[in-house]
């Protein structure tokens, strides 16, 4: 195994929505990598398959959404297609998942802490006592006051915050390679959020644990991930480093978005403009447009770019953008 | 004493009793504790702050639907609460909701959702109550044709601009506007931004803007007030809040943001959690998450105190940070 082999490697991935009236694509030719320790983002609205493409890295994708093509491999080794032991065991060891509402994540019928120990019992077969010993080490690491009194909590006696600390230290206690994030900070208070992203981001660090981080908030993806991938209605329209995002997006919707949002900063700065609107509204599931699916509501769409899906393009500078009129 | 301001409110506190039993006394939660702040007519104030704040309580007494504990809420010159006429009240204030889809009665068309308000106002010539419908739709931005539609049919920014509409239709003076983006799609949020700022314009509105999103705020704000834990810990001009902020909250509320625009802002984070509004710590309600509480800090209250033409702060090392930046 070379030694810069990419962490992981999602090749033309295809997910599909099965219902009565049919199929329809929800996820189409995805495709990215993620090295070791490295950062990424997925940023999109709702509805456009970043979290089922992280549901489908995690083997966790349930009827009706499908896998229909495409590869997931974890160091090479493709993993879409494992039988479920297999998964189970690859699961919180190698990849691990926070998700949004930490009070649904957790059984609120067990003590935190030992929610914790269960994943060193499972995964690295240590004793109950054992590992409940680790688990109080594991809220230390996450900063949770008083650790081995929070261990007896159950999860409705902590707050949001407290929550989400206990989810990052089940996540990170077999040191996964992978952490997917998704929007782990959502349902957080601002000043909150800010802490627990300080926190992700200098576990992760320390352990050098790779980040698949996915949100609807540029700004936080930016401050947390090297780089971005930008999801529209089941593709990925614009592949950025995190620094160029805001100042050079390249495709019409990534333009758009930053274009559309107030700021904190820019009213001091460029005085109180009209926000740039994105006219329209994103396309439902089962009513994809041809060709490129931002079109219609974008202000350069031509008569190519409602027969002919552009392709993702590279710019030279590592940057990938879906568009036949970028730039 | 000859009041210009639209909204006045003086020394608000609404308390709500939690628990107690018959051997045992309720514990008081102070939602809303001792809050000043007023409008005048065509001034938009935004009102920041974080879950439990009691910035909710506060735009509840503004309607009407909570009576104060203590102080009193002064509109148009005339006090809201139980006694008020309860009419007047809404025709004077309105109010926009934060989720679009759980603000509107599914099972009733748009049309008979904005004809209410004006029926239970007494425009009963059913001509009259047609035009006002149609002419409200188009200045949100919708058909007139569309009046037959249930809300279901509507994608969420044009839920929310029913929503608008619903709360524009009696041409009220003040709109207490609750979240208004934050349930809706990001590439819709400005087209609702505009449309309130180009409403605003038009019919000569106040707003009163409360959200955590401190861009919003800062674009859609005359002045801006931060409310923690049941207090205004700081009040002023939109630039004096957001270029010279001198609380350590607001300062903690800039830091949280992850916008390379504003890393150079502000720095310094806030520690910890909000405390529980039913057993806030003594002193000043924000030191045990603030980096420069010192003793007095925990020991004293401070109090709203100005720094600045129309900047007030609560806090009692304010004037240590008027130079140094955040």
């Amino acid at each position: 195994m070379s030694i810069n082999m990419p962490l992981l490697q999602v090749e033309n991935l295809h997910l599909s929505l099965t219902t009565d009236a049919g199929s329809f694509p929800a996820v189409e030719g995805v495709s990215f990598e993620i090295a070791r320790g490295e950062t990424v983002g997925l940023v999109g609205e709702s509805g456009c398959g970043k979290s089922i493409t992280a549901l489908s890295i995690m083997g966790l994708l349930r009827h009706p959404l499908g896998l229909s093509g495409g590869t997931i491999k974890l160091t090479g080794q493709e993993i879409q297609a494992l039988p479920a032991s297999e998964l189970r065991a690859l699961r919180g060891k190698r990849i691990a998942m926070i998700f949004q509402e930490p009070m649904t994540a957790l059984n609120p019928l067990k003590p935190v802490g030992r929610q914790i120990a269960e994943m060193f019992v499972l995964h690295q077969g240590a004793s109950w006592n054992e590992a409940e010993k680790k688990a109080v080490d594991a809220l230390t690491q996450v900063k949770v006051p008083a650790p081995a009194r929070r261990a007896k909590d159950y999860p409705h006696q902590l707050s949001g915050g407290m929550r989400q600390r206990v989810m990052i230290a089940i996540a990170l206690a077999c040191e996964p390679d992978l952490l997917i994030a998704d929007e782990p900070t959502t349902a957080l208070d601002v000043t909150v959020q800010a802490e627990i992203v300080d926190l992700m981001k200098e576990l992760c660090a320390a352990r050098g644990t790779a980040i698949l981080m996915i949100s609807h908030d540029l700004g936080l993806v930016t401050d947390i991930c090297k780089r971005v991938c930008v999801m529209y209605a089941g593709r990925i329209v614009e592949q950025q480093d995190s620094e160029q995002i805001f100042n050079n997006p390249q495709h019409p919707y990534t333009q758009g978005l930053v274009a559309s949002l107030p700021r904190l900063g820019m009213r001091a700065l460029h005085g109180r403009r009209k926000l740039t609107e994105i006219a329209g509204v994103v396309p439902g599931i089962t009513a994809y447009p041809g060709g490129c699916r931002f079109n219609p509501r974008c202000n350069r769409a031509t008569e190519i770019c409602k027969q002919v899906v552009p392709e993702l393009e590279p710019l030279g500078d590592g940057s990938l953008v879906r568009c036949h009129h970028h730039g | 004493m000859a009041d210009s301001n639209l909204l006045s409110i003086e020394d608000l506190a609404v308390h709500f009793p939690i628990g107690g039993g018959m051997f045992s006394k309720p514990q008081m939660l102070r939602a809303v504790d001792g809050v000043n702040l007023s409008i005048k007519p065509g001034e938009s104030l935004g009102l920041v702050g974080e879950s439990g704040c009691g910035k909710s309580t506060l735009a509840l007494s503004i309607l009407g639907l909570v009576d104060p504990t203590r102080g009193r809420v002064m509109l148009d010159g005339k006090a809201v609460g139980s006694e008020a006429d309860r009419l007047e009240v809404a025709r004077t204030v309105q109010m926009v909701f934060q989720d679009p889809y759980a603000s509107l009665n599914p099972r009733q068309t748009v049309r008979r959702t904005l004809a209410a308000p004006l029926r239970l106002h007494g425009v009963s010539n059913e001509g009259e109550v047609a035009d006002r419908v149609a002419e409200m739709l188009r200045q949100v931005g919708l058909r007139p044709d569309q009046a037959d539609l249930y809300p279901h049919e509507f994608s969420g920014g044009q839920r929310q601009r029913i929503g608008i509409a619903r709360a524009l239709i009696l041409k009220p003076k003040l709109v207490i506007c609750d979240e208004p983006v934050s349930a809706l799609d990001v590439s819709i949020r400005a087209q609702i931004i505009n449309l309130l700022l180009e409403l605003q314009a038009e019919m000569g509105l106040s707003y009163l803007m409360i959200s955590h999103d401190l861009g919003v705020v800062e674009h859609m704000s005359d002045r801006v007030a931060v409310m923690y834990l049941g207090r205004i810990v700081e009040t002023g001009g939109w630039r004096e809040i957001f270029e010279q902020p001198r609380h350590p909250y607001t300062r903690a509320l800039i830091a949280a943001i992850p916008d390379p625009l504003t890393r150079g802002l502000a720095r310094e984070k806030a520690r910890g959690e909000i405390p529980s509004p039913l057993n806030p710590p003594p002193g000043c309600t924000f030191n045990p998450r603030c980096p420069h509480a010192t003793d007095h800090c925990r020991s004293a209250p401070p109090v709203l105190s100005p720094v600045d033409e129309g900047h007030l702060v609560s806090c009692w090392r304010a004037e240590e940070f008027a130079k140094e930046p955040a």
